[in-house]
């Protein structure tokens, strides 16, 4: 119950910071509205206030704070106009039709999950083969490693382009971005765990005269799962960012990567938030089925009580 | 005593390359165990008597010298499942329940599943932990644990046991309580065992014969036969016998080190 009540508290807290930065961020705007609809404010050159900070603006004209929360295009929205604008695009709408945010959400789903589990597959088989490889561990690691220091961004239209060029267009490109981003922290966690076992565990398979194979199955395998699992849930919200971010230099028109871009284009900051929220929300809920999917298996496997 | 040799060595060399230069761990060591002795390697750290146990079970290869175990090199004896090893920790994995862990070797050898359940059953019996092979590690006690780990050493009929300090990190009474069932476990299955201590009540209690070890380098330096009956009740560490031997363990262990 304590804890209920400082959740609550930290996001009542973010939500009333969100609202008063709303009155200096929206207040210009507001003015200018307001002029023109025949309101008296100070000063009352639009001219004069061009130069003026936003606080003393909101100080001079303080009936048009309530404004600054219910503009159409505001600089920044309002929490609730966000909340309304996520309600209309999901629940008010047909989940086919081209504004709807679930079509869109599924869209940048599709290409996370397929991205994801690209990325994870070849995250454990890099890992399978550092542990085991001198070689690898000597060859591969440093480029893994230096695939993380380009910034994606830069990165994705190459990868857009290089693919197109070749005739894979679609959903692969977004998902081959997404991968690219997801393989790294799962290589990380299960080179990390695969070589947990301690030698005294390495030396009793030894005495059994245990193969290479049985003792990847039987005891690094295994060992690694807690590992694995925190690398999945870094992995999966990587590669929702590297989705979305794989729909921004395409033009695609479809996404939520798109809708950022649409609502940037057209000014649509509600939009945009609406977007970020949904993007953040799919996140979470993905991190959150994973954390399930972890209890349950570590639990099978009889490692948590 | 000594009917038939299982562990022989012969002028046994071991050194280690280390950063700061060689170290010789074991020095011209020779020794022979026979069926069924019960023998016990101690000493303080660093006399090479883990390195002298992971030598048997071919962890560790000697530099100089030879040993056999069962007539063969360390390693085809490994081959050949002539021994089960026990460490000081118990090491099960924590994934698995007590049965499927004393499975693991099992598996690994590829015994026929119900040839697995009845060994399970056997050994279980054996270390008196019959009901707990659904359970998992962490619900028993250390004592338990390690009980099990030897129930895992035992479930592919080695006739060597090497133990390397299996009780040292339990506590005295769990300890006494485990002494006394190695030694009925020992007087049932006439196992060979080998059984690295650094207690000198322990190593008296429970051996046939006492090897004491010294370091830098490490070596032999004195192999005591017990003359203790094979019938030992707790107590009989209260008799002039007992407490003899215990001082011929002592004298040995400070004529070998200088406790500089």
């Amino acid at each position: 119950m304590k804890s209920v009540i400082a959740v609550l508290t930290v996001v009542a807290a973010i939500v009333l910071f969100w609202y008063v930065a709303c009155v200096p961020m929206n207040i210009k705007g507001v003015l200018t509205e307001a002029q023109r609809a025949g309101a008296v404010v100070q000063p009352a050159e639009a001219a004069d206030r061009r130069g003026m900070s936003s606080f003393a603006l909101v100080a001079g004209n303080s009936f048009a704070i309530p404004a600054t929360w219910a503009q159409e295009r505001p600089r920044l929205p309002a929490p609730h106009q966000v909340a309304v604008e996520l309600w209309d695009t999901t629940v008010n709408k047909k989940i086919t039709s081209k504004r709807s945010l679930v079509y869109h959400g599924w869209v940048t789903l599709s290409a996370t999950l397929l991205g994801f589990a690209i990325g994870t597959g070849l995250g454990i088989l890099l890992a399978v083969g550092i542990v085991h490889s001198r070689v690898m561990d000597m060859s591969v690691m440093p480029w893994a490693i230096v695939s993380q220091t380009i910034p994606i961004i830069a990165l994705a239209p190459m990868i857009i382009v290089v693919l197109y060029s070749i005739g894979v267009q679609g959903i692969i490109p977004k998902a081959v971005i997404s991968a690219y981003l997801s393989f790294f922290p799962v290589v990380v966690g299960m080179v990390k765990g695969l070589r947990a076992p301690d030698s005294m565990q390495l030396d009793l398979l030894k005495t059994y005269s245990a193969s290479t194979s049985q003792g990847f199955w039987k005891l690094r395998l295994p060992s690694s799962m807690p590992y694995l699992f925190a690398s999945l849930k870094i992995g999966i919200a990587a590669s929702l960012v590297g989705a979305i971010v794989g729909e921004l230099p395409t033009g695609a028109v479809a996404g939520l990567g798109a809708r950022l871009l649409a609502g940037s284009y057209y000014g649509q900051t509600v939009q945009i938030w609406s977007a970020l929220f949904a993007a953040a929300i799919l996140a979470a809920a993905l991190v959150a089925l994973l954390g399930l999917i972890e209890r349950l298996v570590l639990k099978r496997m009889g490692v948590s009580a | 005593m000594n009917t038939e040799a299982v562990i022989e060595a012969r002028d046994l060399n071991l050194t280690f390359q280390t950063n700061d230069g060689p170290v010789q761990a074991l020095k011209d060591v020779n020794l022979t165990i026979g069926k069924g002795d019960f023998v016990s390697f101690i000493g303080p750290s660093g006399c090479g008597k883990t390195t002298f146990l992971r030598v048997m079970a071919a962890l560790e290869h000697p530099t100089g010298g030879s040993i056999t175990v069962n007539g063969m090199s360390p390693d085809e004896a490994r081959r050949n499942r002539a021994y089960g090893y026990v460490f000081q920790a118990a090491g099960l994995y924590p994934w698995r329940t007590i049965a499927r862990n004393i499975k693991l070797p099992l598996e690994i050898m590829g015994y026929s599943k119900a040839d697995q359940e009845d060994r399970v059953n056997r050994v279980l019996q054996l270390v008196d932990l019959e009901g707990f092979g659904g359970k998992y590690p962490w619900q028993l006690s250390g004592g338990m644990q390690q009980r099990a780990s030897i129930a895992r050493a035992l479930a592919f009929d080695a006739d060597i046991l090497l133990m390397d300090e299996p009780f040292g990190a339990l506590d005295e009474i769990v300890r006494d309580h485990l002494n006394e069932q190695l030694l009925k476990l020992w007087a049932r299955t006439n196992k060979t065992i080998g059984f690295v201590t650094h207690s000198i009540p322990e190593a008296v209690y429970l051996s046939t014969r006492i090897v004491v070890m010294s370091p830098r380098p490490g070596r032999i330096t004195d192999v005591i036969d017990s003359p203790l009956p094979a019938e030992r009740p707790l107590d009989i560490r209260d008799t002039p016998e007992f407490l003899e031997v215990a001082h011929r363990v002592r004298e040995g262990l400070r004529a070998g080190h200088s406790y500089d």
